[in-house]
C-alpha cells in the first residue's frame, strides 16, 4: 500500500492526541488551571492536527461533512462521529479544569473512553480489509490501542504507567510484525484463485493491460524501501520501545521525559511507514505483483 | 445508506468467456469512449502523449499465460471490470453513502456528488474495478452502462453495455444472472462459470467462463505406420562429408 505522508501522521498523531485525552479524562493526571491549559492545548493541537491532516488525502474535502451519515455500516464514518464526540465531551471537561477548577469526573470518563473509541475506530477501518491480510487481524486495533494508551501516559508524565505500556506496546508490535509476514499466504488468495485458471496448469502474468502505470498500481502496489523493511523495523523498536524505557529508568528529568517522548514519536512514526508499505493488497496478484 | 439490499429483483451482470475473448482491448476502448462521454465524470487521462501516461479504465484487459503438466503453454486473455458484487465489500465501507447497490437490478453504482474521494472503497474491492480519477477526485467505476441499458432513445440492439456490444468475437455477454432460465445462466450452467476470488466471500454476479479443454490432434493416417521409413543416411557427396567430418 502507498504509505501517503498525510495517513501516517493523522494516525500517529490523532493516536498520541487521544491517547493524552485518555489519560486525562481518567484524572491521571487531574491538572486545574494553566498547568490544565497546557496539558488540553497539546492533545487537542495532536488529535485535531491529525484530523485535519487525514483530509488532505480525499479527492473532494469540500465534501467533508458527508462522511458523518453512514455509521450503520462503515467504520471511517463511525471514526468521525467518535472523534467529534470525543472532542466536545473532552472539550467540556477541560474548561472546567482550565477555567473553574473543577473535575467533572463523569464526563472526563465518559470523553476518555469515546478517545480510546476514536482511535479504535481508526484501526478498525484498516482490519475490515479483506483485500490487505496483513491488516485484517485482531492485532491491529490491538497495535493501535497499545500503541495510543502508552504514548498517552507518556504525554500525560505517567512515569511507571508509561514504562510498562510502552514495553506491552513494543511487544504487540514485534507479535503484529510477526505474525503479519504470513498472514497474506494463509488467506489463500493467489494468482490461481484470482483468474481461476489454476486447473489447467500453473499461471503466470504475461501481460499487463497498459504499458503505464495506473492508480491501482500506484495505489496497492509499493514496493519502493520494501528491502530495507528489517532495519526499519529494528529502527523503529529501538526508537519508540528501547530508548524511550532506558530515558524513563534514569532519574526523571525533563529533559530525559522530552527525549523519550520524541523517540518514542519517531519510533512509531517509522512502524507505520512500515505499516502501510509492507501491507500487501491482494490486485497485486492480477498484476503478478505483491 | 450503504446498507446492501438483502435481495435484488434482478442480477444484472456480466458473463466472460476466456475461451473466445481474442484480447484485442475493443471493449476497453468503447467502454472508456461511451463512459468518458455519458454518464457521470470524464475518465480523464494525465501525460497522456508524455512520457509516461496513465488514465482511468473501467475495464482492463489482462493477459496470462498458463502452463499444463504436459503439453504447450495456452495464453489467456482476461478482460476484468466491476463485478457487480452480491456482498459488495466497497458498499459497506463508503462513509458518505455515495456508493450504493440498486435494489433493482443489483448494479453498484457510484453518487459522484457524494463521493470525498477518500479511496476507501478501492480498497476494499479485492479486483480492483475501481479507480480514483485524478482530474476529478471522485471513485470511477463501471455502471454496466445504466445509461444505455435502459436507455429509449437508442435503437433496442444497442441497449446493453458497450463493451458487450463492441465485443468482435462475442466473448462477453449481458443479461440476468438471478433468472435461472436466461441465456447467460443457461450459458453459466453449461459451460461451468467461475467466481473470481471465491474465498474473498464477495459473491460477485459477474461469471467467467474457463477456456475450454485444447483438441489432441491423434494419428491421422492409418497406413502411415506400415510404410518403409525414409533413409535417415544421406547418400553422394553430403554423405561423403558427414563420415569425412564425423572422422575429424
Amino acid at each position: 500500500m502507498h504509505p501517503a505522508p498525510s495517513v501516517i501522521f493523522f494516525s500517529v498523531f490523532s493516536g498520541l492526541g487521544f491517547g493524552l485525552l485518555f489519560w486525562l479524562g481518567l484524572g491521571w493526571p487531574s491538572p486545574t488551571g494553566v498547568v490544565a491549559f497546557v496539558f488540553f492545548a497539546i492533545a487537542y493541537l495532536l488529535a485535531v492536527g491529525g484530523l485535519i491532516a487525514s483530509t488532505f488525502h480525499l479527492g473532494r474535502p469540500e465534501r467533508a461533512l458527508k462522511a458523518f451519515t453512514q455509521w450503520k455500516t462503515s467504520w471511517l464514518s463511525r471514526e468521525a462521529i467518535c472523534a467529534v464526540a470525543a472532542l466536545l465531551l473532552m472539550a467540556i471537561y477541560g474548561a472546567g479544569a482550565v477555567f473553574l477548577d473543577e473535575n467533572w469526573r463523569v464526563i472526563g470518563v465518559l470523553g476518555g473512553v469515546l478517545s480510546l473509541g476514536t482511535v479504535f475506530t481508526t484501526s478498525m477501518i484498516y482490519t475490515q480489509l479483506k483485500t490487505i491480510p496483513r491488516w485484517h487481524s485482531p492485532l491491529t486495533p490491538l497495535n493501535f490501542l497499545s500503541l495510543s494508551i502508552a504514548g498517552g501516559a507518556l504525554l500525560a508524565g505517567q512515569v511507571t504507567w508509561a514504562l510498562w505500556l510502552i514495553v506491552i506496546a513494543g511487544g504487540v508490535q514485534l507479535a503484529t510484525w510477526i505474525i503479519g509476514d504470513r498472514r497474506f499466504t494463509a488467506s489463500g488468495t493467489t494468482l490461481a484463485t484470482a483468474t481461476q485458471l489454476g486447473q489447467i496448469g500453473s499461471v503466470r502474468a504475461f501481460e499487463p493491460p497498459h504499458t503505464g502505470t495506473n492508480y491501482l498500481l500506484r495505489e496497492f502496489v509499493y514496493v519502493i524501501g520494501r528491502k530495507h523493511a528489517f532495519k526499519l523495523r529494528v529502527i523503529a523498536l529501538l526508537l519508540m520501545t528501547i530508548l524511550p524505557v532506558i530515558l524513563l529508568l534514569i532519574p526523571f528529568s525533563h529533559v530525559a521525559g522530552g527525549l523519550a517522548v520524541l523517540a518514542h514519536v519517531a519510533g512509531v512514526l517509522t512502524a507505520r511507514w512500515l505499516f502501510f508499505a509492507q501491507a500487501e493488497h491482494v490486485v497485486g496478484l492480477y498484476y503478478g505483483k505483491r | 445508506m450503504t446498507e446492501l439490499p438483502q435481495i435484488t429483483q434482478k442480477k444484472l451482470g456480466l458473463v466472460i468467456d476466456l475461451d473466445t475473448c481474442v484480447g484485442c482491448h475493443a471493449c476497453v476502448i468503447s467502454c472508456k469512449g461511451w463512459n468518458t462521454e455519458n454518464y457521470g465524470a470524464p475518465l480523464s487521462d494525465q501525460d497522456a502523449y508524455g512520457a509516461a501516461p496513465s488514465g482511468t479504465f473501467l475495464n482492463r484487459v489482462h493477459s496470462y499465460e498458463v502452463q499444463p503438466d504436459t503439453g504447450p503453454a495456452q495464453l489467456v486473455h482476461f478482460p476484468k471490470s466491476c463485478l457487480h458484487c452480491e456482498d459488495a465489500p466497497c458498499v459497506t465501507v463508503c462513509p458518505t453513502g455515495a456508493s450504493y447497490k440498486r435494489k433493482e437490478d443489483g448494479i453498484v453504482l457510484v453518487n459522484e456528488t457524494d463521493c470525498i474521494g477518500c479511496g476507501l472503497c478501492a480498497w476494499a474491492c479485492p479486483y480492483g474495478a475501481r479507480e480514483l480519477d485524478q482530474a476529478a477526485g471522485v471513485m470511477k467505476k463501471c455502471t454496466l452502462c445504466v445509461d444505455r441499458i435502459y436507455n429509449d432513445n437508442l435503437p433496442e440492439e444497442d441497449r446493453i453495455p458497450a463493451c458487450v456490444r463492441t465485443c468482435p468475437s462475442g466473448a462477453r455477454h449481458f443479461g440476468d444472472l438471478g433468472d435461472p432460465d436466461s441465456d447467460v445462466s443457461q450459458l453459466v450452467t453449461a459451460r461451468g462459470g467461475v467466481d473470481l476470488m471465491p474465498e474473498q466471500g464477495t459473491k460477485p454476479v459477474n461469471k467467467y467462463l474457463p477456456p475450454r479443454p485444447k483438441d489432441q490432434m491423434p494419428e491421422i493416417d492409418v497406413l502411415a505406420p506400415f510404410l518403409a521409413p525414409i533413409d535417415q543416411e544421406p547418400k553422394g557427396f553430403l554423405g561423403w562429408l558427414d563420415r569425412t567430418l564425423d572422422r575429424l
